[in-house]
């Protein structure tokens, strides 16, 4: 018998043997890469503070105290607030677009593809672009100088609006695919079926459109909300020094301020705050509360 | 009011350049269980949509109850339709779809669960049991009632379905047909009924359009279209038919004589039924109209053309023998299954047979439009 005709034979065997050999390779890719770092984030979080960085033996839960101090509880609140705005906007945008695309016929193809093209560079760049658009010599500026509705630069960077229009800008796809996705599977007989039953076009969104594709928009909220809660280059690139975020903070913290602990304490409370939103989020669709 | 309650006048569709309805004209009267029949492709369920409201007619006139409805949106032409998807709204319970027209109507709040409840036990649902179930908790012909209370309860004039048992196994499509039809009966609505399955056609029908590439290639009763199908395409479409063919000497009285590869065959037209001197005419023989003899024991007056029996074929009812005519074809002849245990077929594969029908027995037909 040769090799490969034993390993056959051992799984035949076993037939609850083939399912974990497949789940394996996912299994110990996120024990070694996922699971492990978190452990040693949270086990960091309770420790004292090294001098030059890392950690030092000993148990505390002084950076879970320190970090509800109003200075940091801000820029949480902050962070979760423009994350949630961050988010509506994405909704408002990027539902219309998704209809569009998604009812396009022939030009879908392109239209899904221009949807994707930012992806194409990286994130970096793209907020680098927006520096480009929005600073006082920039192209905005430039464009209403030239045109005479100012006579001086309006200062758009490092402002709230900028960062949330990074944020908005650099989201906007993870709202749309979703949304077209369950658009795009919408029977157009159920169109049709509202119709001859006397719905008019409003009724036909509101009562069959939307609600069918709710499925959609949780996927695109929470691929929106949750990475906006993390993010940091955007509100370092776009926001500079005053708008801090979440994501700011804990990088800082193992960066600049050297300080392990504390950033892996921020960490696991915006972990918390994640948890808390996609749970109660799910927990509420799932009751019915969002379907019409 | 009497009268037509539709009539379509001369309607055409395009699609691009392709002429998905043809200058179809035809007055479907109350209360008819009106079929539209053909193959994919031909035109039958975009007539439907025509008469829905869901695609628009690039000429002609389409009018509902004597008055033209082309402009009208499809709630305002007072017809209902069953999709062949059934189209429930999956994220509704069955009392909410059902009840999904009477709130778009804006009927008073108080009435609709009433309403609902008798639409349900009207395609004999229990609302006690049924009303609160999603469509995806639903067997297929459950959900098909549902769709059928969801465009009954708004009391249209007319009904439209279309293919609407397509999905369902043969036994819950047996038992479907015969309750549509008997609510077309009790409730005196006209329906509209699009299906590619010819025997559907035949039980529920008042009258069938057989439909063949955007027109309509014979209107008539199911007995009409089985028993004197005017074309090669009704003729094969509806039921089985052998074709046999010849050149046409006339012998008065709409009896024809035909001389061709097979002898020389007998036959009478129906009226209306062109035949010219002198041209090739094709009729077609339904396999029960045909006979076998020994091939020396031929009746008078009967067409007779000598051949080998190829296969007999057991299928219950009927006997299907098939028969390699002198000159090359097979024709298939029915016999009535009278219990092979008893009485079986004297015919055999191999058997010398004469193949024999009655002039009257066949149909001349009109060359394919």
């Amino acid at each position: 018998m040769s090799r490969r005709r034993r390993v056959l034979a051992w799984f035949a065997a076993r037939p609850n043997a083939s399912g974990y050999a497949l789940l394996a390779p996912g299994m110990i890719w996120l024990l070694l890469f996922f699971l492990a770092p978190i452990a040693l984030m949270l086990a960091y979080s309770a420790m004292k503070r090294g001098l030059y960085g890392g950690v030092e033996p000993g148990f505390t839960l002084e950076h879970y105290r320190r970090f509800f101090d109003p200075l940091y509880l801000d820029i949480l609140l902050r962070t979760i607030l423009w994350s949630f705005v961050c988010t509506v906007l994405c909704l408002v945008i990027g539902y219309p677009v998704a209809y569009v695309v998604a009812r396009a016929g022939r030009w879908r193809q392109w239209l899904l593809f221009l949807v994707v093209l930012p992806f194409w560079t990286s994130f970096l760049v793209r907020m680098f672009a927006m520096i480009f658009l929005l600073r006082d010599s920039g192209f905005i500026n430039g464009v209403l100088l030239r045109v005479g509705l100012i006579h001086e630069p309006v200062a758009l960077l490092y402002t709230p609006f900028a960062v949330m229009l990074g944020l908005v800008y650099g989201f906007l796809p993870l709202m749309i695919l979703p949304i077209y996705a369950s658009l795009e599977k919408l029977d157009v007989a159920l169109l049709e079926a509202a119709e001859v039953l006397g719905a008019t076009p409003w009724a036909r969104f509101t009562r069959v459109i939307f609600p069918l594709s709710l499925p959609g928009v949780v996927a695109g909220s929470l691929l929106t909300f949750i990475p906006a809660l993390g993010s940091f280059v955007t509100s370092d690139l776009l926001g500079g020094a005053k708008q801090v975020m979440i994501g700011n903070l804990i990088q800082n913290q193992f960066t600049v301020a050297r300080n392990w602990p504390f950033g892996s304490a921020a960490a696991f409370v915006l972990m918390g705050v994640v948890l808390v939103a996609v749970v109660g989020y799910l927990r509420r669709r799932d009751a019915g509360d969002f379907v019409g | 009011m009497s009268g037509p309650v539709v009539q379509l006048v001369s309607i055409v569709k395009r699609f691009g350049s392709a002429l998905a309805v043809d200058r179809v004209s035809v007055d479907i009267q109350p209360g008819e269980f009106f079929s539209l029949l053909g193959p994919s492709g031909c035109g039958k369920t975009t007539t439907l949509r025509l008469i829905a409201g869901f695609e628009s007619a690039d000429a002609g006139d389409i009018l509902i109850s004597g008055e033209r409805v082309n402009d009208r949106r499809p709630y305002e032409r007072g017809v209902g339709m069953v999709f062949q998807s059934y189209a429930l709204f999956p994220h509704l319970s069955v009392a909410r779809n059902v009840a999904f027209g009477l709130e778009q109507r804006k009927i008073a709040k108080a009435e609709i669960p009433g309403r609902v409840n008798r639409a349900l036990e009207l395609v004999r649902l229990d609302p006690a049991t049924y009303a609160d179930r999603m469509p995806a908790q639903l067997s297929g012909g459950q959900r098909q009632r549902v769709a059928l209370a969801r465009a009954l309860v708004l009391e249209p004039r007319i009904l439209l379905l279309d293919e609407p048992l397509g999905a369902l196994d043969l036994k819950l499509r047996k038992e479907m047909q015969l309750e549509l039809k008997a609510l077309n009966r009790s409730l005196g609505i006209t329906f509209i009924y699009v299906t590619h399955d010819q025997e559907e056609a035949l039980t529920m029908s008042d009258r069938i359009a057989v439909m063949d590439s955007g027109r309509i290639a014979q209107l008539g009763t199911p007995a009409a279209v089985y028993e004197n199908p005017r074309t090669a395409f009704v003729a094969s479409f509806i039921g089985a038919s052998n074709f046999l063919s010849g050149m046409a000497e006339s012998l008065g009285d709409r009896r024809w004589r035909l001389v061709g590869r097979h002898g020389t065959l007998v036959v009478r037209a129906e009226p209306g039924v062109m035949v010219e001197a002198g041209r090739e005419v094709r009729i077609a023989i339904r396999p029960e109209w045909m006979d076998l003899f020994p091939p020396d024991q031929i009746p008078a007056g009967e067409n007779a053309v000598p051949g080998t029996v190829q296969e007999v074929i057991y299928l219950g009812e009927t006997i299907h023998v098939l028969v390699a005519l002198d000159p090359g074809d097979v024709v298939t002849v029915a016999l009535r299954n009278e219990g092979q245990l008893i009485k079986p077929v004297p015919w055999t594969r191999g058997s010398r047979v004469a193949v024999a029908w009655l002039p009257e027995d066949c149909q001349v037909l009109e060359p394919d439009a």
